[in-house]
């Protein structure tokens, strides 16, 4: 058994399993008891040209490698658990390679023609990487198979040909698979398939991607129920439940493919950086320590830097050039950078060309390239199974061990990086359990289905209930999506005349006019891209913040920026875009103006800290490790002061309870707690229990949240009002705030409109694009925060409706935690009046004014507005 | 306790008379007792529904539901619909027969002028009179601003962008100087355009305006420079 594998129970200094908690963590130990590593000696036979084709090249097949061919001839579908750089992908395609291979040298049947092998990568850059990777082994043995990418980039003769003379093996996305899968040729084009070939799944089913994926598997095993399946995926929490994603679930039961795990990896060597300096109370840049990380990219061959944001990302690279006085090649890697330019950085470093890149999680997927000898994690690991993957990064060979140093930006982050370490140790997992598929998907897929040939709902219902996460879809919910796609669903039933797809004699649904194919081609997929403006660089005209006198239209273009970024700015405020410091000044239609600011720091920090929570997961051990004293030992010196400290003048929140503080200042009342629930959740607690507050006359003014901990501040005296019996902690955060708190919250809520809009694009309500053109969503000519309004008051009950708020319960509000969370505190708040601000309350503290605040009545807001008109007016 | 919805408004003056502007975004004049609104947009959502966009049929629903509550709390002797009443020329045949009934109960017992407007320039047949314009007083009703003086007009749906010390608010808005004045839409689907947009300095020389901005339970009147 591979030293990777191996699960440390024993429990040494600072490991300790959260053994007495529910699990509602996706937390398990990563072996069960049917997942065993292949014994290395283990070797089927593999063709001789093979055999000399490894031996060529120096290698021996792994163990894992022969594995999945001997699952391959045994017509087993396989889910292959590896670890990066154990020659995952080759492992995936040597059965089709042996099969086609074979086939032809021994020259009894001429192989039927047709589409043999089908691979499925979550970036096309990979599949286009893969294409390149295969050429060496087809060329050098000389097999007769033909290899092709179809990407959103191949030209539409390739796409067209390809239908018409599928090549042996056909490399592509979800979104491309759903396309061939909505032609009429498709039973044609895919009933020769004999294996599908899945990259990186562990990735593909967090998202709705993977929704629409399992959906097109499960049409594939309709049209080619010979086809075998083979998943490539790193390390998760529930293996058993990622290898039913490879099989069609019968009926009331469950199928799952044989898992093989790879072993051999060496365990990967990770510390903290053991600063020099002052650690700062809060903050996510980790600027203290960017000699110390120069240091360590000038020791090494070539570091990875990953961090948590785009703007982090920015403002990072730029320090670096700015000590750089070694002139080191330090590059950029990051999603809103141009294609032409992240493939600049990529080939740059696979040519060994650079020693360091600073990077998002751009690139925690990918292809293997350079010899990566060092990550460094800035920041918030969040999750340990991500924290690995990344690491994974810069382990280019198997048997050696790979090196990362995590730089805590702060405090509190020291805490998380230090479980995170234990975690690792641990060989613990954090992955999120399968999801479960969502409406909007198969709103779309439905339409997809219809495109391609005439459905019956029995069987299309059959079809669907087959994809994994669509096992327990009920047949109702099936028909409110085939209702809504034929003609919105709605209760008030005057679009029959207008239906997309309507039923012909025999009960088949077929396309009503050949619109509605070519709208569903131009708008397939789940990536709801957000609406983006573009910035552009003029003079600042140094008017006083809040003012726009007139300003020069034009000015240099410098990129895009997500809209609902900008919408929580005020002019004035300062930002990084571009690598520079800017100003926002207006914005005018979808152009955003900024001019050049000198500030040193700018004062909105990020765009809206990152899209990961803290991984419930994390966020328990680090309740632990606050709870275990003696634990404390592990950490810095100054971050144990900090908690001595904590301890003396307030409490250290024990691993169940909530710590609530409350305590005056600057003529101001404040509310801290502690839930450790990640931010989206701490947000949504805010809005709730600012509605709260306001009903019991603590006259709250706004809120700010962190990773760790949610600060509300107000009018009203909320230790007095404790003590007086006027605020009763424990029904303020009573779990009932989830019923009519959050609904009347949804009303106006601006994340659960966004959730709204996307549900609406992925499920074919409002298109993306209109007639081939992309237009921007200021040129749409209606609103779907206006439609969500409508739709809200007249039928609640919508099927986009409970998509959107099945949606809210995972993605941006995180209601499902926060409900985990109050039953969880239920008659263990601990409330501690002060009367200053704690120790641990420092860092959320010195968020304000760093985050946008929520919270406020829009009136009131309104009013100071308006409160300067009359100033103006009485002069 | 935060009053009903519809029980706010501000007066706004314009060529010198005095108007209630209303927190739905209807206007009124009390000596006249004539109110106005401007874009309704009725059937829009099967506007688009024709074209393949499947929005929700209740815009129309939604619509006169407002409409109805700030007629019967005006009690207006006239109504002035000020043009695109109507999302497109065949708007008014697709009006459910509830809705169609809703609209002639409303025109009950006092005069209805249905403006026309870029989107439905043709009488419709849904009782009321059809204008292109008219002129009250000082007052010139007309569905297209042109900025003249004494001219209340629709069409361009403004919105104010308002920065404010927690974040920035957006919100349907009349935009006046004293001498002319843009109504914000009525219509549930209307969406909106920004005053700071050019179309609003042509009619506001030097953008010497204010906007009133249609708040959740009251009215804000806020300089145009504050605006964005």
């Amino acid at each position: 058994m591979g030293p990777g594998f191996r699960r440390d129970d024993g429990g040494g200094p600072g490991s300790r399993p959260a053994l007495d908690e529910p699990r509602r963590t996706a937390y398990l130990p990563p072996v069960p008891p049917r997942v065993r590593p292949v014994p290395p000696d283990d070797s089927p036979a593999l063709p001789d040209h093979f055999i000399r084709w490894f031996a060529a090249r120096g290698w021996t097949p792994r163990a894992h490698q022969l594995a999945l061919l001997d699952k391959a001839r045994a017509q087993r579908s396989a889910l292959l658990i590896a670890p990066t750089g154990a020659g995952k992908t080759l492992a995936g395609f040597l059965p089709t390679l042996v099969e086609l291979g074979e086939k032809t040298t021994a020259r009894s049947v001429a192989r039927p023609a047709g589409l043999h092998t089908l691979y499925i990568s979550p970036l096309k850059a990979l599949a286009v990487d893969i294409a390149r990777n295969l050429d060496a082994p087809i060329s050098e043995m000389e097999l007769p198979i033909k290899v092709e990418t179809r990407t959103g980039d191949t030209p539409a003769s390739r796409k067209q040909r390809q239908r018409r003379y599928p090549p042996d093996v056909l490399l592509t996305t979800p979104e491309q698979l759903a396309l061939l899968l909505s032609s009429a040729d498709a039973p044609f084009l895919f009933s020769s398939l004999k294996r599908v070939v899945l990259d990186e799944l562990h990735a593909l089913v967090t998202s709705k991607r993977g929704d629409l994926l399992s959906l097109a598997l499960a049409r594939l095993w309709r049209l080619a129920p010979d086809m075998r399946m083979i998943g490539l995926s790193a390390t998760v929490a529930e293996p058993e439940q990622l290898a039913r994603f490879l099989m069609p679930q019968p009926q009331g039961a469950v199928a799952a493919a044989d898992i093989v795990v790879a072993g051999g990896a060496a365990q990967p060597v990770v510390e903290m950086l053991d600063t020099r300096e002052r650690l700062p109370w809060a903050g996510h840049t980790a600027r203290h320590a960017l000699g110390e990380m120069y240091d360590l990219i000038k020791a090494n061959k070539t570091t990875l830097v990953f961090v948590n944001t785009r703007s982090q990302a920015e403002m990072l690279f730029q320090d670096f050039w700015r000590i750089n006085d070694d002139n080191l090649a330090i590059a950029l890697h990051h999603g809103s950078l141009d294609v032409a330019q992240r493939r600049k950085v990529e080939d740059a470093m696979a040519a060994g060309r650079l020693r360091g890149v600073v990077c998002t999680s751009s690139l925690d997927l990918g292809v293997d390239w350079g010899d990566v000898d060092l990550v460094i994690n800035v920041g918030a690991p969040k999750g340990c199974s991500r924290l690995m993957q990344r690491i994974g990064r810069a382990n280019h060979r198997l048997d050696e061990a790979s090196r990362a140093v995590l730089v805590p930006a702060n405090r509190f982050e020291v805490l998380e990086c230090s479980v995170a370490i234990d975690a690792i140790a641990d060989n613990a997992q954090d992955t999120p359990p399968l999801r479960t598929g969502a409406l909007d998907v198969l709103a779309q897929h439905v339409l997809g289905c219809a495109c391609g040939e005439p459905f019956v709902s029995d069987e299309l219902y059959a079809e669907v209930i087959t994809a994994a996460p669509y096992a327990q879809l009920s047949r109702a919910d099936f028909d409110d999506v085939v209702d809504f796609v034929a003609s919105g669903g709605y209760a008030l039933k005057t679009y029959e005349r207008f239906a997309r797809i309507k039923q012909d004699a025999k009960g088949a649904w077929r396309v009503a006019n050949p619109k509605v194919r070519q709208t569903y081609r131009l708008n397939v997929g789940t990536i709801v891209e957000e609406a983006m403006l573009k910035v552009r660089l003029v003079r600042s005209r140094g008017g006083g913040k809040g003012t726009t006198g007139a300003i020069a239209r034009g000015g240099r273009l410098l990129g895009e920026i997500e809209e609902y970024f900008i919408e929580g700015l005020t002019p004035g405020d300062t930002f990084v875009f571009g690598g520079e410091i800017v100003r926002y000044e207006t914005l005018a239609e979808d152009q955003v103006y900024v001019s050049r600011a000198n500030d040193a720091d700018p004062k909105v920090p990020s765009y809206m800290g990152g899209k990961f929570p803290l991984s419930t997961y994390l966020a328990e051990r680090v309740r632990g490790l606050l709870d275990d004293h003696r634990a404390w030992r592990q950490l810095p010196e100054q971050v144990r002061d900090w908690l001595a400290l904590q301890k003396d003048v307030s409490r250290i929140p024990a691993r169940r309870e909530l710590l609530v503080e409350t305590f005056p200042r600057s003529s101001k009342y404040y509310l801290v707690c502690y839930p450790f629930e990640g931010r989206l959740a701490h947000q949504t607690l805010g809005m709730l229990l600012t509605r709260r507050l306001e009903r019991a006359r603590a006259r709250p003014l706004g809120f700010v949240a962190n990773e760790y901990a949610l600060a509300v501040w107000g009018l009203g005296d909320m230790s007095h009002m404790v003590s007086q019996g006027r605020l009763d902690l424990a029904g303020l955060f009573d779990p009932d705030m989830l019923g009519d708190d959050l609904e009347a919250w949804l009303a106006e809520s601006a994340l659960m409109k966004r959730t709204f809009r996307s549900c609406a694009i992925i499920s074919g309500l409002i298109p993306r694009r209109f007639t081939g053109e992309e237009k921007s969503r200021r040129q749409v000519l209606f609103s779907t925060d206006l439609v969500y309004d409508v739709l809200r008051r007249h039928q609640p009950d919508h099927m986009l409706l409970r998509a959107a708020r099945a949606d809210a319960a995972t993605g941006l509000l995180d209601l499902r935690r926060l409900g985990d969370m109050l039953t969880r505190i239920e008659g263990r708040i601990t409330h501690r009046p002060l009367d200053r601000v704690s120790p641990l309350a420092v860092p959320v503290m010195l968020e304000i004014g760093r985050e946008s605040v929520y919270g406020e009545a829009a009136d009131e807001l309104l009013a100071e507005a308006a409160e300067e008109l009359v100033k103006e007016a009485m002069g | 306790m935060r009053g009903t919805t519809f029980s706010s408004s501000g007066t706004m003056e314009i060529a010198g008379i005095t108007l209630r502007a209303d927190l739905s975004g209807a206007l009124f004049w009390d000596e006249q007792r004539l109110l106005v609104v401007s874009d309704l947009h009725l059937e829009k959502g099967s506007s688009y529904a024709a074209h393949g966009t499947l929005l929700p049929p209740f815009d129309t629903v939604a619509t006169l539901r407002r409409l109805s509550a700030v007629i019967a709390q005006y009690d207006p002797r006239t109504v002035i619909a000020l043009g695109d009443s109507f999302h497109d020329r065949d708007a008014h045949a697709r009006l459910t027969g509830d809705d169609r009934a809703t609209i002639a109960n409303l025109q009950v017992g006092r005069d209805w002028i249905w403006i026309t407007g870029n989107h439905d320039p043709a009488p419709h047949g849904i009782g009321g009179d059809v204008a292109d314009e008219i002129t009250i007083r000082a007052v010139t009703f007309r569905h297209e601003p042109t900025g003249a003086r004494g001219e209340i007009a629709g069409h361009l749906h403004p919105k104010a962008r308002v920065a404010t010390r927690a974040r920035t608010l957006e919100r349907r808005c009349f935009v006046s100087d004293g001498e002319r004045a843009v109504m914000p839409a009525f219509g549930a689907y209307a969406g909106g355009l920004s005053v700071r947009d050019a179309a609003f300095a042509k009619l506001f020389p030097k953008r010497a305006f204010i906007a009133h901005v249609l708040g959740d339970t009251r009215l804000h009147s806020i300089a145009a420079a504050r605006c964005y």
